[in-house]
């Protein structure tokens, strides 16, 4: 049974979402080393800004600048007291950036430690992942995005404690991994991982971050070929060059966007672009998908 | 004679429990600590490394191959300090400055450590001054960097000029590593090496020993 927001933002054909919020915030003056997501704090009008500049490009589906928004990725930083009110500022500024013309599916990334290796317990994956979906319900998320996981059995916390606030949720991990790149970290192929995000009851399912776009065009098929939930599709501009101590991408919007065609014919419903794309790659998938219509 | 070969399989295995009660029983049956370390614990982590790199094992696996190689060494490594053996070399590995991830920098300072170095572990975020100070007070004799985020990648220029402004970069090996990092930025920033693997980096550092420099 496919939720009634997923339906209906399916019923027109593939809907696009954002570009990345890491990169575009890295451009507005954010430091390395400082957390991203406190500037929902500190400088709640530059994130609404990248919020606005992904709806003025199209964007159906924004994010939130929630990804490392869990107390344990944020105790890194020094932030964990202020959990709950980053998650909710994060959604409430993507909300009002949104004024009605996009929905808000709120960021919800890994915690950064792994379970395997005795580094924190499932509870307390559970309780942070909890506190992280309960808040961004209460900013007024429409649903919640559980992305960039490596490691299934911490994903499948995650959607067990998003599916608690009844809001729709939506799965998505990394394949960096392997020769073939079609791998998560810890080994997990496309078809596991679909598998276990659906049985874990997942809405959608899906792909982001990654080695680049080319790869994620097999692995769309395949997750499309394993599960009978809509697939979510959002690959990363390649991995970036250093260049004068900048980061700098080498892909353009319009290599990117030449893929999506292919990848909505390998199944995508949902398509947007992860780290080093910008609203200018939103803008040209929107118009590479209009254009195969 | 104690089952060793079990030894061996339980390190392979990840499976922690027993590597260390195996271990405990060869001890207790007085097995030569040196035979067990080089026949059976070392030969079981090499194991684990090719099977990493034919893609059988993936990095949780390696992190509990690791995990029961730690625990079994932990039991025998006082006896070979008994008999005045030396680690094979002493590390001190970090991410860099900026930099808060760190699941890559934990697996090869785990494959180090399983690969009979010493390893001082300064955790992430860490400061050129912390790498110096490590060098200069640990008498490391190998400084591993790590950097997830290309934004980061210059913390490890940095670092290396921070060793040589403390007049040690000669005392130390300097390697680093992480997804963006690359075999020409090394070069660029006068690394002493690069791995593009946790596994590859056992095997540089044991290389650079071997040469003796």
């Amino acid at each position: 049974m496919i939720h009634p927001l997923i339906q209906q933002l399916l019923a027109d054909g593939p809907a696009v979402t954002d570009g990345a919020w890491g990169t575009e915030l890295q451009a507005r003056g954010l430091a390395a080393g400082e957390c991203p997501d406190a500037w929902n704090l500190t400088c709640p009008d530059r994130v609404e800004e990248v919020a606005r500049s992904y709806v003025q490009a199209g964007s159906r589906i924004l994010l939130t600048n929630t990804f490392r928004a869990n107390r344990i990725a944020l105790a890194d930083y020094g932030w964990a007291e202020k959990t709950v009110e980053i998650n909710r500022t994060g959604a409430a500024i993507s909300r009002q950036a949104a004024a009605g013309r996009a929905y808000v599916f709120a960021s919800m990334g890994p915690s950064g430690k792994m379970l395997v290796a005795g580094e924190i317990t499932a509870e307390m994956l559970r309780e942070a992942f909890r506190e992280q979906a309960q808040a961004l319900a209460e900013g007024g998320a429409d649903a919640l995005l559980i992305e960039t996981m490596s490691d299934l059995a911490e994903a499948a916390l995650a959607i067990a404690a998003a599916r608690e606030t009844g809001l729709p949720v939506v799965a998505s991990m990394v394949f960096d991994t392997g020769r073939n790149k079609d791998r998560t970290m810890t080994g997990a192929t496309p078809e596991q991982a679909a598998e276990a995000l659906t049985a874990a009851g997942s809405d959608v399912i899906g792909a982001n971050c990654g080695c680049g776009i080319a790869g994620y065009v097999s692995i769309c098929r395949r997750l499309r070929a394993a599960t009978d939930r809509p697939i979510w599709i959002k690959p990363n501009a390649g991995l970036p060059q250093l260049l004068e101590g900048r980061a700098v991408y080498a892909m353009t919007a319009a290599e990117f966007a030449g893929y999506a065609p292919a990848l909505v014919e390998a199944g995508a419903g949902f398509l947007g672009g992860c780290c080093g794309t910008g609203p200018e790659f939103i803008q040209a998938v929107k118009r590479a998908i209009s254009a195969g219509s | 004679m104690s089952d060793l070969k079990a030894l061996h399989d339980a390190i392979l295995n990840g499976d922690n429990k027993a590597a260390v009660a195996l271990t405990k029983e060869a001890l207790a049956q007085n097995t030569d600590p040196v035979e067990v370390v080089t026949k059976y614990m070392i030969p079981a982590m090499d194991e684990a490394g090719r099977r990493f790199e034919c893609e059988e094992y993936f990095v949780p696996d390696l992190l509990l191959a690791a995990r029961a190689m730690k625990g079994a060494l932990e039991l025998i490594r006082p006896l070979l300090a008994a008999r005045g053996a030396q680690p094979v070399g002493r590390v001190a590995i970090g991410t860099v400055k900026g930099d808060l991830h760190d699941i890559g920098k934990n697996l090869v300072a785990s494959m180090l450590e399983g690969g009979g170095f010493e390893v001082i572990d300064l955790g992430a975020d860490v400061t050129p001054e912390k790498f110096v100070a490590a060098v200069q007070e640990k008498k490391a004799d190998f400084v591993c960097l790590s950097a997830l985020l290309t934004v980061t990648m210059p913390a490890m220029r940095t670092t290396i000029k921070a060793l040589e402004t403390a007049g040690v970069r000669q005392a130390v090996h300097v390697l680093v590593g992480g997804a963006p990092v690359t075999e020409q930025f090394a070069t660029e920033i006068g690394a002493d090496g690069y791995a593009s693997s946790a596994t590859g980096a056992v095997a540089l550092a044991r290389r650079l020993v071997a040469r003796g420099a």
